[in-house]
């Protein structure tokens, strides 16, 4: 066999594999352009007899028991009307949402979260709930007025949340005990929770113990001590991060890290603070509501309880909650927002409350979820509702919270000055902001 | 040796196909050039639809500002005039190029590999090949699961076999720098089955004459090793650095399962294709991210072609 016969052959297949990843992910990328259509006038609650076929698009297979139950409940009504559940798994959901939205392909009704709202309400993806609230359909004051304004983009409301998640501290009773630490009665400080942290982190050293974990995320941690310190994010199209309230927020995780009172950045990188937590090596984690689900059936729900976020100059919690939209090119865009509607109603969120697998947001049908884990004093959870603030976001979130998580650990592990990041944060984040 | 065992992927073959295969045909050639080329229409029409059509598409969003649900406007060069100031491409340049010297440094350990269990009177040799594959066919992500646990600077296997004889192991995942070496080291590992599949099949075609008579003349194993097998195994080793050169260059689901999406080590650490995606799904400015792609296709390919030109030097031919 001579040299030229291998290589010709050979050498096709280097290029053509060289092709492959590359174009693949690209493929993806199709030319649609969306049309907006922001004409609320279109809506009116379909008859009873309308017969139609939707799909409903969402990533939380947990939550599936619940919503047949309310597609069950709403087929009662409209028993012609047959709905689809896909479920696509978080991490991919985003990718395939935007995928299909390029392609006018998106499920007539879907989840949205606070990061995903701007992108998709500003470039026309979405139908506005307007006609809805008009008609009485759906009334927003039956929800947390915080979630109701972040899915409000420029003044026009494009759903209501479906259930809501506030932030506050899991505490391991346990090693509190353990480490000989008193726990606050009544609401506290930042001073009383640094040191609680570090004494803490102190007493049980040998075991390999920390009182609290810093600064890894934005919603669970950072963004609560900056709206604590009286600072903002994101306000008006403009980083919030050059505000010394806003640095003051952040130098609070500086100083929880610096004290020993929370492992370093380094090791809540290979370990995440909630797998501390649920290792029995962190006292007290700064997380979700949703954390609840994690730990009903754990060794360490006997032990757990819950207490408030410490207040700075003010008290806050950031809050947090999905929406169900509808698609502006859905195809049975009636029958999608008669579902949307009976998925906000009281109904419809009683049996999502009953199910335990979230909270719902509809103001009264919150008890279900203090009753899943009556030890736990879930209630603060729904307490934090009256001083919350909402997730912040922007237009294009995804982009100054890859920002975010690329230069502050910087200034919480010490390595540079907590202002100087800030400044450089804000200022990075500000040219971001002015390409939405 | 031939092509057809070294060459493991079927557009080679379909490619040769056209050619009346190799030396030795068994029957007669096709007399008409039609046939061919109607067996193997599925699969052109298929790499046309589904490679060759994106790649032009993707050249020309490399010259648009695309939005995140499409729609573009022409921008002309300004894509690459931005991607050429941009440090960042040069940052994840350097650290696929890191990435990449690492992981051809499994080529010789697998020539090695390779022609140990090749030995003759080796036990179990087809048990230790399945096992050196596994790795290969395992998928990246279940790969990149355990690795994370392997390398957790508190808690994993490495730094406490390392502090049993001393050594305080860095945190592998979130150091700048050991970062990439540790994902190197990964992708070495799981490359090593594949290349010593390639190669074993190379040594297996080199004929066993050739070892007799050196061995009736007293050379050595390791004189037999340098002499006989290594030149007559360089047209697989090529072969093994091509495709090396081309996944290496394409590196990210190993880089992005090992360090995880929120590890602040990750904008320092990224490889090309992870800057890609970044600036074309989070960042959602898909003209650039086009522009990015196609720097990283005319790269690959100029390295191949260079290859091609070098391989002369050092490629056994018969």
């Amino acid at each position: 066999m001579t040299p030229t016969r291998r290589t010709s052959p050979l050498r096709r297949t280097a290029l053509a594999a060289s092709a492959v990843v590359l174009t693949t992910a690209l493929a993806a990328c199709g030319s649609a352009s969306g049309s907006p259509d922001a004409d609320a006038a279109g809506y009116a609650a379909p008859d009873a007899d309308l017969a139609a076929s939707i799909t409903y698009g969402v990533w939380d297979q947990n939550q599936v028991p619940a919503i047949e139950e309310n597609i069950a409940a709403f087929n009662e009504v409209y028993p012609d009307i047959d709905v689809t559940v896909n479920v696509t798994p978080f991490a991919e959901y985003w990718t395939k949402l935007q995928t299909q939205a390029s392609s006018e392909t998106l499920p007539d009704l879907f989840w949205m979260n606070g990061p995903n709202i701007g992108l998709y309400a500003s470039n026309g993806m979405l139908e506005p709930i307007t006609g809805a609230v008009e008609a009485g359909d759906i009334d927003p004051a039956n929800y947390p007025q915080a979630l109701v304004d972040l899915y409000t983009v420029d003044g026009v409301s494009y759903g209501v949340p479906k259930d809501f998640d506030t932030i506050g501290i899991w505490v391991n009773t346990a090693l509190v005990e353990q480490a000989g630490v008193e726990l606050p009665e009544d609401g506290w400080t930042w001073d009383e929770f640094q040191e609680t942290a570090a004494d803490i982190s102190e007493a049980l050293a040998d075991d390999g113990v920390y009182g609290a974990a810093g600064g890894m995320d934005g919603q669970t941690t950072y963004y609560n001590t900056i709206f604590q310190a009286g600072g903002t994010v994101v306000d008006d199209g403009a980083s919030g991060y050059a505000s010394p309230e806003a640095q003051a927020g952040l130098q609070f995780w500086t100083d929880l890290i610096a004290s020993g009172g929370s492992p370093s950045i380094q090791q809540l990188t290979d370990t995440t603070a909630d797998q501390w937590f649920t290792s029995g090596k962190l006292a007290m984690y700064w997380g979700g509501s949703w954390f609840r689900s994690a730990l009903t059936d754990s060794d360490l729900a006997e032990d757990v309880t819950v207490l408030p976020l410490p207040s700075g100059e003010e008290q806050a919690t950031v809050i947090h909650g999905v929406a169900n939209v509808v698609s502006a090119t859905s195809k049975e865009k009636q029958a999608a927002q008669a579902l949307q509607v009976f998925l906000a109603g009281q109904e419809a969120q009683q049996q999502q409350g009953d199910s335990g697998a979230v909270i719902p947001a509809f103001e009264g049908t919150q008890s279900s979820f203090t009753a899943s884990m009556p030890d736990a004093d879930l209630q603060v959870f729904l307490d934090a509702v009256e001083y919350s603030r909402p997730l912040p976001v922007s237009l294009n979130s995804a982009e100054w919270n890859a920002l975010e998580t690329e230069l502050l650990p910087q200034a919480f592990s010490g390595e540079r000055p907590v202002a100087d990041v800030a400044t450089d944060l804000a200022e990075q984040m500000d040219a971001a902001l002015a390409e939405e | 040796m031939t092509t057809s065992q070294t060459a493991p992927p079927a557009p080679t073959r379909t490619g040769s196909a056209g050619r009346g295969g190799p030396a030795p045909s068994r029957g007669p050639r096709p007399e008409s050039t039609l046939w061919p080329w109607l067996f193997v229409a599925p699969l052109v029409a298929g790499i046309a639809v589904f490679y060759l059509w994106p790649i032009v598409q993707t050249a020309g969003y490399s010259f648009t500002e695309t939005g995140p649900f499409g729609g573009s406007t022409f921008a002309g060069v300004d894509n690459y005039v931005a991607l050429f100031q941009d440090p960042e491409l040069y940052l994840s340049l350097g650290n696929t190029l890191l990435y990449t010297v690492i992981v051809l440094l499994g080529i010789p350990i697998a020539v090695g590999l390779a022609s140990l269990l090749n030995l003759p009177g080796l036990r179990f040799a087809a048990v230790y090949r399945v096992l050196f594959f596994l790795p290969y066919v395992a998928m990246p992500t279940a790969v990149a699961m355990v690795w994370r646990v392997i390398f957790n600077g508190d808690f994993g296997i490495l730094n406490r076999a390392l502090a049993v004889v001393g050594i305080e192991g860095p945190y592998w995942i979130s150091t700048p720098g050991a970062a990439t070496v540790a994902v190197a080291v990964v992708g070495l590992w799981s490359s090593l089955g594949f290349s010593m599949i390639v190669l074993a099949a190379g040594l297996k075609s080199i004929p066993p004459e050739l070892y007799e008579a050196a061995e009736l003349d007293g050379a050595t194993r390791w004189r037999q090793f340098r002499a006989i097998t290594v030149p007559l195994l360089t047209p697989s080793i090529f072969f093994v650095l091509i495709i090396t050169v081309i996944a290496s260059f394409q590196v990210f689901d190993l880089l992005y399962a090992i360090l995880g999406s929120s590890n602040p080590v990750l904008p320092r650490s990224m490889s090309l294709v992870y800057f890609f995606y970044r600036e074309g799904f989070v960042a959602n400015d898909k003209g650039y991210a086009a522009a990015i792609a196609m720097v990283i296709f005319l790269l690959i390919g100029l390295l191949t072609a260079l290859q091609f030109r070098l391989q002369r030097r050092w490629v056994h031919s018969d």
